[in-house]
């Protein structure tokens, strides 16, 4: 897929450079030629505005990092100070806090279109499965990031997260003092997060690189899930993609902006605002809005061990889901149940996303415990069976076949001509 | 009609309904408070010049809330993040340097070692942060009955005055009319609940209904220098407001650049989707 550089120039110094490190001609073929199907509809703009989301967040980063100090006895006071004194530093810290929550919100958007358009099906199981370890390893970032302003929530979620290890059978409180570096949550703690948080970002990047790479050797899915059969079924990256996603980031940012401009507290707790105090525990424990629906699920089991199991093995199911799924027809467009099957999984990771910012009681309990249980049918159950039970509806046989279609239909009215199945 | 495909009608309305189901589920999981407040009274609503996304601070409320702190708030809570410098700034209660000046000499700061290596006492100056009642958190609980009297720098951001997801992200955490809740909710009889509560007084605004804090406003506590009428609703109104300012130092800064920001990057949407356009528009997609 990734097509050869033809990259030429005149300038001798850029000639000089190419032989030796052929970087020019690799951007020409990646960056510019990238052959990319032409049907790609917005929900496929969310993979740039990641990248633009893990870049502003390691560039803010590193200027918070030049006026924190990541000691339990300042570490609230030299928050705020940049919140008060280092110019523009409000600024600097609701975009990285509300960043945080944008990065997730573009996150699950982006894997939830994989799911829908069956991005992860062969030859694309192993960029689905770097996508996971991606958003594994932004949980830990996001998780030891909250910590570090030293807050109650920051003090009380580490020690509930950091706990959940004690489940492990036999060394289990052994290794929670050793992540610690102590036996409590401390001064020891806070530098490690704090050392981590600073590491994984640039983790991240070699991951999101790996990621890129994948990508580029498979090519992109389409919403057609029809794999790109000739020329005529795709375009240059750029300027057709590049302008696409700036018009999509654009708005993107628009939406960032409001949340850090007129509403930058609104994603966190309140309680955050008040420094750690190991001796008085808040009356709700909860973390931010993006790790509900897992919180949700380890709580809704009454069993520490296996609510942890259950919480790792939510996200894990992901790595197997392009093996789980027995369908071979990619996108949802020809999959009539799975695709409501599918807007019940969003529904129902949105209500245990409620659930988690409940205390397990009640009816909390109770949904959260539906919740689960349903989740882990949609992937264990619902859809390996889907694919030996459904009928899809028929195919076009190429995307511009199905653009064809798709064109001649808003003309008419009526639903897009039928064409002949299409072998994928 | 097959009986194939009338099967796969049957489990597509058995969908459809089954996921009109789950949504008045969540409808419903929406339209109730996330965080239930138990018994403890929503905050008042009061009409703060600094919402919305034009809102800014009122300069008169600041100085008069500025009053009510020091003569008040102030004997019993600290203000640890803020520098007396901080009440001439733009944004805040805009004092003069000369009185900011005058403000921080009232109090004393422990400065040193000098040359022969003592320390001193001297006046505060107005880079000094502003002087806790109390040299430490002991001390201040020795003085107020066990209670810790919380530092109030912040305490307008670190409380939520209104709770829900969707009742938040339109009316904000109201932290400021929670403290006004607070301050002015003392007044109702308490309920004889047959419990001792101490020394505590009965609150319904304060989360628990019972608070270590005795009523500390009462009208005419202050002498307000721009000759409004103190009231205990008007000091309660001024000093919220002055904590918002003081949590929240960069507020009209925010809006103001915020607005900037939003424009800009509309106008830019607006363009890039032109550019966008007209790109595609030879491309059949």
């Amino acid at each position: 897929m990734a097509g050869h550089s033809n990259f030429e120039t005149n300038n001798p110094l850029i000639k000089w450079v190419e032989t030796r490190l052929p970087i020019f001609g690799l951007m020409q073929s990646q960056a510019m030629d990238f052959p990319t199907p032409k049907n790609l509809n917005y929900w496929w703009t969310f993979g740039g505005i990641l990248t633009f989301c893990l870049a502003v967040q390691i560039v803010v980063g590193i200027v918070l990092a030049m006026h924190y100090t990541p000691h339990v006895d300042m570490a609230f006071g030299s928050v705020e100070h940049i919140m008060r004194n280092v110019n523009y530093g409000w600024m600097l810290r609701y975009i990285h806090a509300t960043g945080g929550s944008m990065f997730f919100i573009a996150v699950y958007i982006h894997m939830f279109r994989g799911m829908y358009y069956g991005s992860y099906k062969e030859p694309r199981e192993l960029l689905w499965i770097l996508g996971v370890v991606i958003l594994l390893v932004m949980m830990a970032t996001a998780f030891l990031g909250y910590v570090l302003p030293w807050g109650q929530m920051s003090f009380w979620g580490a020690k509930v997260i950091t706990s959940l290890f004690s489940a492990v059978p036999l060394v289990g409180e052994d290794l929670v003092v050793w992540l610690w570096g102590g036996f409590s949550v401390d001064n020891p703690t806070l530098n490690r997060f704090y050392s981590l948080h600073y590491l994984l970002p640039f983790v991240l990047v070699g991951v999101v690189f790996l990621h890129i790479w994948a990508l580029h050797v498979t090519g992109n899915n389409n919403p057609t899930g029809i794999s790109v059969k000739s020329e005529q079924d795709t375009i240059s990256f750029h300027p057709y993609y590049t302008m696409k996603d700036a018009f999509a980031m654009a708005l993107f940012v628009l939406v960032f902006a409001f949340f850090v401009f007129y509403k930058p507290n609104y994603l966190g707790h309140p309680i955050n605002y008040q420094e750690a105090d190991p001796l008085v525990t808040p009356e709700h424990i909860v973390p931010e809005w993006y790790f509900l629906p897992f919180y949700a699920i380890l709580r809704s089991i009454p069993h520490k061990l296996l609510g942890v199991i259950a919480m790792f093995a939510s996200i894990f199911v992901l790595v197997i889901l392009p093996w789980l799924d027995t369908s071979r027809v990619r996108s949802a467009r020809y999959r009539p149940i799975f695709k409501q099957f599918f807007w019940l999984l969003v529904i129902d990771c949105v209500i245990l996303g409620f659930v988690g910012a409940n205390p397990p009681e009640g009816t909390w309990l109770l949904v959260g415990q539906i919740g689960t249980a349903y989740y882990f049918l949609h992937f264990l159950v619902i859809i390996p069976l889907l694919g030996l039970i459904e009928t899809p509806k028929p195919r076009p046989t190429s995307i511009s076949q199905a653009v064809l279609d798709a064109n001649k239909g808003k003309g008419g009215g009526a639903d897009a001509v039928p064409s002949a199945q299409a072998a994928e | 009609m097959t009986a194939a495909s009338e099967g796969r009608k049957f489990t597509m309305t058995t969908l459809k309904q089954l996921t009109a189901a789950a949504g008045f589920v969540l409808a419903a999981l929406c339209i109730s408070p996330v965080l239930a407040a138990g018994d403890t009274h929503e905050a008042k609503d009061v009409d703060f010049s600094f919402e919305g996304p034009f809102g800014n601070f009122d300069r008169g409320e600041l100085q008069r809330g500025f009053q009510v702190f020091i003569e008040v708030c102030g004997q019993c809570h600290s203000m640890n993040y803020l520098n007396y410098r901080n009440l001439a700034e733009e944004g805040g209660p805009e004092f003069p340097e000369d009185q900011v000046k005058a403000i921080a000499a009232e109090f004393m700061v422990m400065d040193g070692p000098d040359a022969e290596g003592e320390m001193f006492e001297r006046p505060a100056k107005p880079s000094d942060f502003f002087v806790a009642p109390f040299p430490n958190v002991e001390a201040a609980r020795a003085s107020n009955g066990g209670a810790y009297p919380p530092d109030l720098s912040l305490l307008a951001k670190a409380r939520a005055g209104y709770h829900g997801t969707w009742n938040q992200f339109i009316n904000g955490a109201g932290g400021a009319e929670f403290i006004y809740s607070v301050l002015t909710g003392y007044e109702e009889e308490a309920p004889d609940d047959g419990e001792d509560h101490g020394a505590l007084a009965y609150n319904p605004y304060f989360p628990g209904s019972w608070i270590a804090m005795p009523q500390p406003l009462f009208e005419d506590m202050v002498e307000y220098a721009d000759g409004t009428t103190a009231s205990v609703e008007q000091m309660s109104r001024d000093v919220s407001a002055f904590l918002m300012w003081a949590a929240e130092p960069k507020l009209e800064a925010r809006k103001r650049i915020g607005f900037q920001v939003i424009i800009y990057l509309i106008v830019l949407s607006g363009l890039l989707y032109f550019v966008k356009r007209k790109i595609w528009a030879n491309v059949d997609h």
